[in-house]
């Protein structure tokens, strides 16, 4: 009895006269119960004649209800050929004689009027114009056109008979037909229904459908997220959204049901009033008494099915359950949605008591809830084309939106932002800043036309440094911070745990792909603990996600590429425990330098080591035992200010290069450059170069501008200076030398390396008749005639270098000469 | 006590009067007002039975009745008739009623009266506090109402074709009233201890009568009775894991029940109730009433520990006069404590001393993702003869009001589910090991580990564990995504050598028994008596130490401050940020355990005292066992 089909005509005339909203007076008696009542009292019996007095509309009602969010395609399946259908002619007839009996009659318990309402929603679909829409929706249509009527023409050439409908719009069109629509969907939807049809075959009197249109209204503004549902809700359009989490199977439900008579075989139809089949006692033809059998599989059918949905983790209060909704789809929107799925459901909220036991009229006083749904819309699946931003703007309000803007007009937001970040973790303000930029992150390029495919925009930072020293509380707050966050430990992850992985579904016994925490961290931050102790094999994987964004899959006949356009946040320990100042960066953590040259900030977490440091950090550590909790709930504050500032930023803020800005940038870069020429090092390369793009737009999305200037320019330098000073110094020199990062070796150690071959090439050469020689006394000669002291390690390497050469072999433990 | 007896009896007289009044007059409000201005009145929250020791069939339905329980599910908002009118079919007068605290209607509703309202409620599945000790049951039930004797079980057995007398139930009460108006005196609430056995035995074979049904205990072996309990108002202010003494409405109509065997039999094709509910669903929302009762809550008090010795913190005046009282007491107790367990601890004193700390400890504030205040022990070193980690966990128990013991053995690490996880079948979340009510005891034995291979279940717990350690969280697991749920439970760590598991402080046990002897020491060593009085006095001392508040001055603050620099100084390497923490939390720790409520100067210099001997006996120890890590 829930599908929306089968209720309306007993709904309005149960219904008394509503105020306009729904006010406490009359909060709510779900009129749906009353249908029950009329069940159990008047079993078979038309409810005709309980009907109040308004029986001007009820001739009408029946036919709407065949009309309303969910049409039967029973219709369209029984009359194919006939697409201006029998009933859509007397419909109008009805209305039409209805508009002309006079402004004043409304349908019974609302304030609506049908003739109104109608050519309100008419005159809406020829209207409405939207210049700034940009949802991708409206895409390739004339915005400065009226939008619906465009829709309208699509509909002709496609065929496909659904126009949905944004509340929002309809809101700044007419704001009280929006009111009626939200708390009568029941009878405006219909109504609409009826406006667009007849406007469709006004238009385009030839086109053939294969049922009704059918008006979907989405995003009504009453959207809700579920906690906030209460009885007041009940009847009325509803937009929440959610996470899908179970789909039921395809639920038959019938609508007409077939009736033979035995006796006679005579046939007859009945239609299902209020979920309940009258069956004929009484053959018509023959007058035989309870001769008439169901004859089930001529009887009509529609689609039906159960979904439940649940609440988004997002939206729900610290320490309790999610709460889970049921809804119904009919017809077409049946198989819609997929378990996982994250949707906004539209829909018509509603309320039935359940009863205990049908022979005794004791009821659970308990109703069960449901929503009927008109509309779904998946909100990941927006996500592919760009951010999410319905469901941001809900976010901000007014107020919010003035107080970030003024904190962002602060000279000092970018100090102030980046004390607020983990305010627990002492210090390491470098750090906190490359973290905040972070999370800022860079303006996504496209330049896939000219065959570089995207630019990522995500900012990859490094932390690595002693044990102890909070790297792994820095990343537990990150992750606590952003909405998308992933937490992994390299120790305890895989390399299909990180990226994805096929499996069988225990239910529907196919194969799935199950997604891994870089996909599921697609636009947030991906922390990765224990970095070092990844096995190679995983870290293999994050390579492609580094710079690419993408992630490709080929396994178990699933051959695909996945966006994981994540930013990564990684820890590491140095491999001897203790960082060995003596050692680079390389030689400490014992990475790939190939991924190393992916981060574009790598961080030292050192133990300073220094008076004035320890007791600051020791105030610092001790004040965290003994603040009030006052002082505590400012902090909480300002990690609900910082999380919606980021999000603010990150949605509306897109910052492009000024000209200054370039400028600063080439010139910043040609200076890196310069520094390594020098010494014949190479202290920066392209790759450095877009770091600093990346960390200077993530600088000016952090101000709130719309243009990066040569401040944001500077601030990007200092950084990366800082982090490089941090991370590349040539422990051996003393300077900065980025080739230790991209080559795993600095420039003075691959000198000395060429110095030792040369060497050992003038040995062997000295020797001269020997084609081969012992392992270990070529290396006791070269000991002895070197200056410096050489280790088995760089005369493995000299040996090594050699052999590249094509100028002799290494085998086992002898040494043979080439040519 | 007369009168006070007459009033829990009351309880549904004056419900339904209200119910029967007009509805809009307030009167419900103010019944409600009037039995939480009661309950406050001194012991009289006592005379209220407790659906934690008295069988459900000795309770009257329909009765006022209190539940300390602990939520371990939250229900979806249901909306109910909260106003509905009924028609008399023989006279068609109609009456107005109020649906508030009940589950089922009465006779004859008009579904079309427009003076229905539809009110919201939600409902909670409550399970006993899981872990509580045996003791704490005992001390609970010993101050009870005994249920009035004249009620026999006899209403379990009705069956609900003849129940048809629902709306007569409004009289029974006024029956039983009259059946034992005579005051009863405490003393003999006391005396009828067989009464008491055939209780407790009692739920045991229901539980196991109802094996189909799974009760969703957090704990394996867990018994008693569970409660969907029915909030009315206020309902975002209870979190899961929570404590809370419930006094509400027991209602177990046989009719609820019903709906289940009803459905097999009436299945049409077009009601939408039927496949609105699968069958896991319909049992874990619907179950029989005779063995998950309904409770409507009429006011519930949200406990902060389930120490029955404790007052229940009803007002604060009363608490911090109680808190006062034994501030006092508190270093002596401490002393005997300590010598108590230095016993139990094979003659270790420092062991025993931070085995105090640790059962004090409590995670009193979160900075950020950083808990503050948790003390998890590893207590390293302990003897794998004569099961001695278990006799450590039987004293433990005997201590703390609810605590679970978890051997770390590869089958329970493989099998067992620590983590709750959501059924969406069922729709419920099934719990885990892990859903414990703040400040539990859990003891991981690791002299149970065994060579052999985690599985994927077995690495996930020990993840599960290492989390709940360091971050004091537990992710639940809502299969499409986790849910993090801080908690805050005592991590006690009992192994041989260094804990696979992560540590806040490790302590090296070194007997003063030599290892032939163990079996003689521990066969000889005494274990105080169950009800001592010198328990007790250790129970509230444990308990009362958790309540206290803390605080450092700027004097202190500095000195500490300086100390920190000048170990710095010396040897950098000695104490990393990371020492200071530890150290500012045993110092915190140790303050507290003497009923100091803030740091002075002496618990500092004790503080960095103990922990460098701790640090000391670790060195000696890697020195003499090389291999360790």
């Amino acid at each position: 009895m829930s599908s929306p089909a089968s209720t309306p005509g007993g709904r309005k005339r149960g219904r008394n006269t509503n105020p306009p909203t729904p006010s406490s007076e009359d909060p709510t008696s779900p009129p749906s119960q009353r249908r029950r009542g009329q069940d159990s009292s008047t079993g078979d019996l038309m409810p005709m004649p309980t009907s109040p007095a308004t029986d001007v509309l009820s001739p009408a009602a029946p036919q709407d209800t065949s009309l309303l969010s969910s049409p039967r395609p029973s219709g369209g399946h029984e009359l194919p050929l006939d697409e201006g259908s029998p009933t859509r002619t007397l419909r109008n007839g009805a209305v039409a004689s209805e508009s002309n009996a006079g402004q004043r009659l409304v349908i019974w318990g609302t304030d609506v009027n049908v003739g109104t309402c109608k050519e309100k929603f008419q005159r809406f679909l020829q209207r409405f114009v939207d210049p700034t829409s940009t949802e991708d929706e409206n895409a390739g249509l004339d915005l400065n056109e009226p939008l619906y009527m465009q829709k309208l023409e699509e509909i002709s050439v496609v065929g496909d008979p659904v126009m949905n409908v944004n509340c929002r719009h309809v809101q700044s069109f007419d704001a009280d037909l929006y009111r009626q629509l939200i708390c009568y969907p029941q009878e405006v939807i219909p109504t609409f229904d009826m406006a667009v049809n007849e406007l469709f075959f006004e238009r385009f009197p030839d086109s053939f459908l294969e049922y009704q249109i059918q008006v979907r209204p989405y995003n009504a503004l009453k959207t809700k997220s579920m906690r906030s549902l209460n009885p007041e809700d009940i009847d009325q359009l509803i937009t929440i959204s959610g996470m899908v989490i179970r789909t039921s199977q395809l639920i038959p439900e019938m609508q007409e049901a077939f009736f033979q008579c035995q006796v006679c075989a005579y046939s007859t139809r009945v239609e299902v009033d209020r979920g309940r089949i009258a069956e004929p006692a009484v053959c018509r033809h023959c007058n035989t008494t309870h001769s008439l059998a169901l004859i089930h599989n001529r009887s009509v059918f529609s689609d039906k099915q159960m979904i439940k949905i649940q609440e988004s983790p997002e939206d729900m209060p610290a320490g309790q359950t999610p709460h889970t909704t049921i809804v119904y789809a009919h017809n077409d929107l049946v198989d819609k949605v997929q378990p996982g799925d994250r949707v906004n459901i539209t829909g018509i909220y509603r309320a039935v008591p359940m009863r205990v036991n049908p022979r005794q009229s004791n009821v659970k006083s308990v109703y069960k809830t449901h929503i009927d749904a008109i509309h779904f819309r998946k909100t990941d699946e927006k996500r592919l084309h760009g951010l999410d931003e319905e469901a941001e703007q809900k976010l901000f309000t007014e107020d919010r939106v003035q107080t970030l803007k003024e904190l962002a007009a602060k000279p000092d937001v970018y100090e102030r932002l980046s004390s607020a970040l983990a305010p627990s973790i002492y210090e390491h303000e470098d750090i906190k800043k490359g973290i905040l930029l972070q999370l800022f992150g860079g303006t996504r390029k496209d330049f896939s036309q000219t065959g570089r495919g995207n630019f990522r925009a995500e900012v990859n930072i490094l932390l690595c440094g002693d044990p102890g020293t909070s790297k792994s509380q820095l990343l537990q707050y990150v992750y606590n911070l952003v909405p998308r966050g992933q937490y992994t430990s390299g120790k305890g992850s895989s390399a299909v745990g990180l990226t994805a992985y096929v499996m069988k579904d225990p239910e529907t016994r196919q194969l799935v792909l199950q997604t891994g925490a870089l996909v599921l961290s697609d636009n947030g931050i991906c922390c990765i603990d224990e970095f070092d102790k990844m096995s190679d094999n995983t870290r293999s994987v994050l390579h492609e996600v580094m710079e690419q964004q993408t992630l490709s899959i080929a396994k178990a006949g699933i051959i695909c590429q996945l966006n994981a356009r994540t930013a990564v946040l990684a820890a590491a320990n140095p491999v001897e425990s203790q960082w060995n100042p003596k050692k680079t960066t390389i030689e400490n953590i014992q990475l790939p330098h190939t991924l190393l040259s992916r981060f574009d900030l790598i961080f030292l977490m050192l133990d300073p080591q220094d008076e004035a440091y320890d007791r600051r950090l020791a105030h610092h550590l001790v004040s965290l035992y003994y603040q009030t909790e006052e002082q505590m709930e400012e902090e909480f504050l300002d990690m609900a200010v910082l999380k919606d500032y980021i999000a603010y930023a990150r949605t509306y803020i897109n910052p492009r290069l000024s000209e200054e800005a370039s400028q600063a940038l080439i010139e910043a870069y040609v200076d890196m450059r310069k520094i390594g020429s020098g010494r014949g090092m190479v202290s920066a390369y392209p790759r450095q170069l877009e770091s600093l793009i990346r960390l200077a737009e993530a600088h000016a999305k952090v101000r709130f501008s719309e243009k990066v200037e040569t401040i944001d320019v500077e601030e990007a330098k200092r950084l990366h200076r800082e982090a490089l000073k941090q991370s590349a110094t040539d422990p051996r020199t003393g300077f900065v030398d980025i080739s230790i990062l991209t080559t795993g070796m600095s420039a003075t150690a691959r000198k000395r390396k060429e110095e030792v071959a040369q060497a050992l090439k003038k040995l062997i050469q000295a020797k001269g008749k020997t084609p081969a020689m012992k392992y270990q006394q070529l290396l006791d000669d070269l000991r002895g005639q070197s200056e410096t002291a050489i280790t088995k390690e760089l005369f493995d390497e000299a040996l090594r270098a050699l052999a590249d050469e094509d100028y002799l072999t290494v085998t086992g433990k002898t040494v043979r000469l080439l040519a | 006590f007369c009168q006070l007896e007459d009033w829990v009896s009351l309880s549904l007289l004056d419900i339904s009067a209200a119910s029967q009044s007009d509805p809009n007059s307030g009167w419900e409000a103010r019944a409600v007002e009037f039995f939480k201005d009661r309950l406050k009145e001194k012991d009289a929250h006592t005379l209220v039975p407790s659906l934690n020791d008295i069988p459900m069939h000795y309770l009257k339905p329909n009765s006022l009745v209190k539940f300390r329980c602990f939520i371990q599910d939250m229900f979806d908002p249901e909306f109910y008739m909260g106003v509905y009118e009924t028609v008399d079919p023989a006279t068609q007068a109609k009456t107005l009623r109020c649906g508030k605290y009940k589950d089922v209607t009465e006779c004859g509703v008009d579904f079309n009266s427009k003076n229905t309202v539809t009110a919201e409620r939600q409902t909670f599945y409550c399970v006993p506090i899981p872990g509580e000790n045996p003791w704490v049951k005992e001390i609970s039930s010993a101050s009870r109402v005994v249920p009035s004797t004249s009620y026999v079980p006899s209403r379990q057995k009705r069956s609900y074709e003849e129940d048809d007398d629902m709306d007569d139930m409004d009289t029974q009460p006024q029956k039983q009233r009259e059946a034992h108006a005579g005051p009863q005196s405490p003393t003999e609430h006391h005396g009828n201890g067989d009464c008491k056995r055939q209780e407790t035995e009692a739920p045991s074979s229901q539980t196991t009568s109802a094996s189909h049904l799974d009760l969703n205990f957090p704990l394996p072996g867990e018994k008693g009775p569970s409660c969907l309990v029915k909030v009315y108002k206020d309902w975002d202010s209870f979190k899961l894991n929570d404590m809370l003494e419930v006094y509400g409405i027991l209602s177990v109509s046989p009719a609820l029940s019903a709906l289940a065997d009803e459905k097999d039999a009436s299945s049409s094709l077009v009601d939408p109730t039927e496949c609105m509910e699968t069958a896991e669903e319909q049992r874990v929302h619907c179950p029989p009433a005779s063995l998950v009762p309904r409770l409507h809550m009429l006011y519930a008090k949200q406990l902060q520990h389930n120490n029955p010795l404790l007052p229940s913190a009803a007002t604060s005046e009363d608490n911090s006069a109680f808190l006062a009282s034994t501030l006092s007491e508190m270093p002596s107790v401490r002393e005997e404590l300590l010598a108590y367990l230095t016993h139990v601890l094979l003659g270790d004193a420092l062991a025993a001393e931070y085995l105090i700390l640790h059962l004090i400890s409590n995670v009193y504030v979160r900075r950020d993702v950083l808990p503050l205040g948790k003390f998890t022990l590893n207590m390293s070193g302990c003897p794998t003869v004569a099961s001695y980690t278990e006799r450590l966990y039987q004293i433990i128990q005997q201590l703390v009001p609810s605590s679970h013991y978890l051997g770390m053995s590869l089958q329970n690490m493989n099998q067992m589910r620590l983590v709750p996880k959501k059924d969406y079948v069922a729709n419920r979340l099934v719990s885990g090991a892990l859903q414990l009510a703040k400040n539990t005891s859990l003891y991981l034995d690791e002299t149970q580990l065994e060579q052999g291979q985690l599985d994927t279940t077995g690495v996930r717990n020990v993840t599960a564990l290492g989390n709940l350690i360091s971050w004091q969280k537990v992710d639940y697991d809502f299969n499409y995504h986790q849910m993090e749920f801080p908690c805050n439970i005592n991590v006690l760590i009992a192994s041989e050598g260094r804990s696979l598991l992560p540590s806040d402080c490790q302590i090296h046990l070194q007997t003063q028994v030599a290892p032939s002897h163990l079996e003689e020491y521990l066969s000889t060593m005494h274990m105080l008596s169950q009800a001592s009085s010198q328990l007790n006095k250790f129970r509230i001392y444990l308990s009362v130490a958790r309540l206290l508040d803390y605080s450092i001055s700027d004097e202190v603050t500095k000195s500490v401050e300086d100390d920190f620099v000048d170990m710095r100084k010396d040897d950098p390497q000695s104490i990393s940020a990371e020492d200071l923490h530890r150290m500012l939390v045993v110092a915190r720790l140790l303050s507290l355990s003497q009923g100091q409520t803030s740091l002075s100067r002496d618990s500092w210099l004790r503080a960095k005292h103990i922990e460098a001997l701790r640090r000391s006996r670790m060195e000696q120890h890697k020195c003499v066992n090389g291999n360790e890590p």
